[in-house]
């Protein structure tokens, strides 16, 4: 069963919404009749406009004529102004509607977002440009957020992508959406300018499970667990297969074991802690194994990975501040921390360095240095490939960690013999 | 309706202020208008997870729609007496169109569907790439698949152990560096995999993803089971006369993007020629000519970027695959390894789908239980993936550097006289 790839809107989309028409449709005692599957999403051209189509593979060149503002050359001689604005991902159908009405206005109906959740509004002459970008800043939220902030283009910050957080999963050990507005309310200059050493991507999830998969950006949060889960003896033979969770755990921690609750005995598992690193893929798999605590929890920041082959080659980010507690509702700590670190990049990387190749560079030592962020042992890898990451040469800066700890007598004792 | 209950949020309410859009203003807007109790609730019970730092969202939950495994996620609060409007809270995943355009004629029935059947919110869009509906009850589902697929010809996405909704970047709509049709791939093999896509029969989650060119906008490399990114094999086509435009400054160099700091004027050599990885550019100062020698070149597109009025791709462009990309769970973070460097794709990509299934039935038969397919990949060797699975000669491109160490697996067919040695024999060459 297919729907036709319609190259024009389908005429699906002018008839109004039916909310009657499901249920004459749906027959739970026949729930094969009716039933359309298998049709996957509206084919992508229907829903490009005019300029888009008629240019499709055409285009020759680009240039951002101002932070979030676009210009695409085709080589038909026609142009394209494309308007990106930063949304906050989480939102209402009322949201979605003003930009419906904001490109019905302007856009002939048409609108894109981006993978970084900015949305795009295009136009083909200036005049009406104009008049969009002076709309879009003026449409505020009652309490005087912007709501459709102008950016997210060049040698700046883009949006953050990020998780659901506590207001839709089940497994966070951190908030995202209030931990991304707490962050984008304080590093806003960044994102309507291009005043940094190059384009600086940020991303935030909620647990290690990362369905936003942030291992490789320049600037990333990650919810961590720092306490074993609960084990619900009574619960967990109901609810789990012991089986499915003892080869859950990467690291063999979990063996089964039988314990009495109430006189009766049950099957369930116990954890050797000592080998628990937290991951929580123990809880994915068995609701009985709970593992969030609201003093246990927080967040992890990594800096220094990409995913551009642009002159260097992808990479991870890597870890530099292993634990921040939890603060909502602004998360005072981890703000300041990310805040500091753009700064002190902007400061003193070359253009066209990203966080991590400026970092490669300097090295890491000079990193902590000049950032000021404590250098721990929880920064040094013990996990599988480990020692990929141990330091093998005579390739080191002579940082002031050298001079606190190896070569001041007091120091020295103290951290090398106690 | 009777009247809404309100719940006192001090501290969500603090999220109100600044100047980033404020989804707490935004969800309280809509519930004040539409007078929706399952927003004052999820708010409330935001609070409540602000106040003692933990989720209240139960564990999991088994709903869905007849004859699909995937699509829609069981949420179920754990404070129902509450917030009783959102004891069940489910989500529903949404396929995102290829590029991610949409006509508001088509979102906005959406909207009209998702306000009749749901919370009303929403997210635009989720990690992998759908709209996302949060937030409605299980009764609701087959009437919310019926009017997506009945009224908005739109159907569900991928979630589970299965094929997710594939992503691409906006690809040949908008970008002149896009070496690929992404969106036209990404539809064809959506359609082709749909199956795959609805019913979990993998060992675990599967992504594929397209980028347009090695710049790698999605994020290919680092989020797809299978990465798809556009490439080219022959010259940088250059203009000459734009490249000298961009010496004398009349050329904003990398398109504008450093417009809000005083970099000092334009260097070619230091901005363009020294980064260069490979150095296979040279800039004659004399001849005020720029030189490329195209076989050195590892098409990392610095030059490019920095110069786009000048220096445009190749022309004879393709795909690379790479493969095992994922997030930390559980050995480890991983970005794809390339698999095939170039290759040349047209609709409807039967060849492409050969390999896909290919690699698929392997992972099928040998993965555990939420193994991805990189680390299956790891656990029997590359070198086993690439020759034995996938039937491909390994070439040098495949590792960043050879082995270290000599601990190589021969096969007894690759020995000369085989291993069934007589230990007689032995002994009478070397008495014990």
């Amino acid at each position: 069963m297919g729907i036709e790839k319609f190259k024009e809107l389908d005429p699906i989309y002018t008839q109004p919404y039916d909310p009657t028409l499901a249920e004459k449709l749906y027959n739970p005692e026949k729930p094969m009749e009716n039933r359309i599957t298998d049709i996957g999403p509206p084919y992508f051209w229907q829903f490009m406009p005019p300029v888009i189509q008629k240019n499709y593979g055409k285009w020759v060149s680009h240039e951002i004529i101002q932070p979030g503002v676009l210009k695409y050359k085709s080589e038909t001689g026609d142009v394209v102004y494309v308007v990106r604005c930063g949304t906050p991902r989480l939102e209402t159908t009322d949201y979605i509607r003003e930009i419906c009405e904001i490109a019905d206005k302007y856009c002939g109906g048409y609108v894109r977002w981006t993978t970084r959740n900015n949305v795009e509004f295009h136009v083909t002459d200036e005049e009406t440009l104009k008049a969009l970008i002076e709309d879009l800043k003026n449409r505020k939220h009652p309490n005087g957020s912007y709501k459709f902030p102008i950016g997210g283009t060049g040698a700046g910050i883009s949006n953050i992508v990020h998780t659901q957080g506590w207001i839709h999963c089940h497994t966070p050990a951190i908030d995202a959406s209030g931990v991304v507005k707490a962050i984008m309310d304080e590093l806003f200059e960044y994102f309507g300018s291009h005043k940094l050493p190059a384009k600086t991507k940020l991303a935030l999830a909620c647990c290690l499970n990362m369905c936003g998969a942030v291992h490789c950006s320049d600037l990333a949060l990650v919810g961590i667990h720092r306490k074993p889960p609960l084990v619900e003896d009574e619960r967990l033979e109901h609810v789990c297969e012991i089986p499915l969770v003892i080869a859950s755990c990467p690291l063999g921690a979990i063996k089964p074991a039988t314990a009495e609750v109430d006189g009766k005995k049950k099957k369930t598992v116990r954890i050797n802690v000592d080998r628990c690193m937290f991951c929580g893929n123990c809880y994915t798999m068995c609701p009985a194994l709970p593992i969030s605590d609201g003093e246990g929890d927080g967040i992890t920041i990594v800096v220094g990975g990409k995913v551009s082959n642009r002159i260097t080659p992808p990479e991870f980010s890597r870890v530099v501040i292993p634990y921040i507690p939890n603060e909502p509702p602004r998360w005072p700590t981890t703000v300041k921390w990310l805040k500091k670190i753009i700064e002190v990049y902007s400061q003193y990387a070359n253009k066209y360095e990203r966080i991590g190749t400026w970092i490669n560079r300097i090295g890491w030592e000079r990193f902590f240095e000049l950032t000021g962020i404590p250098f721990t042992e929880k920064c040094i890898d013990d996990y599988r490939l480990a020692y990929t990451t141990y330091r093998t040469s005579m390739h080191f800066k002579f940082t002031k960690h050298v001079d606190e700890v190896f070569n001041a007598p007091e120091n020295y004792k103290v951290e090398l013999f106690k | 309706m009777g009247e809404v209950k309100k719940h006192d949020t001090p501290k969500v309410d603090q999220l109100k202020t600044g100047p980033w859009p404020s989804f707490v203003d935004d969800i309280y807007s809509y519930a004040e208008k539409h007078k929706n109790q399952a927003c004052f609730d999820i708010m409330g019970q935001m609070e409540l997870s602000y106040t003692n730092k933990e989720t209240h969202w139960k564990h999991g939950g088994i709903v869905g729609v007849f004859g699909y495994g995937g699509g829609v996620i069981g949420r179920y609060s754990d404070q129902q007496e509450k917030f009783p409007a959102i004891w069940a809270f489910h989500t529903v995943r949404v396929h995102h169109t290829a590029g991610k355009w949409y006509h508001t004629s088509a979102l906005k029935k959406l909207c009209d569907m998702w306000d009749s059947r749901g919370s009303g919110v929403v997210n635009f869009h989720g990690s992998t790439g759908d709209i996302i509906l949060l937030g409605t009850v299980t009764d609701q589902l087959e009437p919310i698949f019926f009017d997506l697929t009945h009224q908005l010809h739109w159907d569900l996405g991928g979630s589970g152990s299965n094929l997710r909704s594939p992503a691409c970047c906006m690809g040949k709509s908008r970008c002149e560096w896009a070496l690929i049709d992404v969106q036209e791939l990404d539809y064809e093999l959506t359609m082709a995999f749909q199956d795959e896509l609805h019913r979990p029969a993998f060992p675990y989650k599967f992504k594929f993803k397209f980028s347009g060119c090695p710049l790698d906008c999605v994020a290919a490399v680092a989020r797809a089971d299978m990465s798809f990114i556009g490439t080219w094999r022959d010259d940088i086509r250059i203009d000459q006369e734009a490249v000298r435009a961009y010496v004398r400054g009349e050329l904003k160099p990398n398109a504008g993007a450093f417009s809000d700091r005083d970099w000092g004027p334009f260097d070619i050599k230091k901005e363009v020629i020294d980064l260069c990885p490979t150095k296979c550019m040279y800039w004659d100062e004399n001849e005020q000519k720029l030189y490329i020698n195209n076989s050195e070149c590892n098409r990392c597109m610095h030059c490019i970027a920095v110069m786009p009025e000048a220096l445009r791709p190749g022309q004879d462009t393709g795909i690379a695959i790479l493969i095992g990309a994922k997030a930390p769970i559980l050995e480890g973070a991983q970005l794809s390894t390339l698999i095939v460097p170039f290759m040349k794709v047209e609709p409807p990509y039967d060849e492409l789908k050969d390999f896909i299934y290919k690699a698929w039935d392997y992972w099928m038969e040998n993965g555990k239980n939420r193994e991805r397919i990189g680390e299956l990949i790891q656990r029997v060797g590359l070198n086993k993936f690439i020759t034995e699975v996938m039937g491909l000669t390994p070439i040098p491109q495949h590792v960043r550097v050879p082995r270290d160490n000599p601990y190589i697996f021969w096969k007894e067919e690759e020995v000369e006289g085989g291993w069934t040695r007589d230990v007689a024999e032995f002994r009478k060459r070397h008495p014990a």
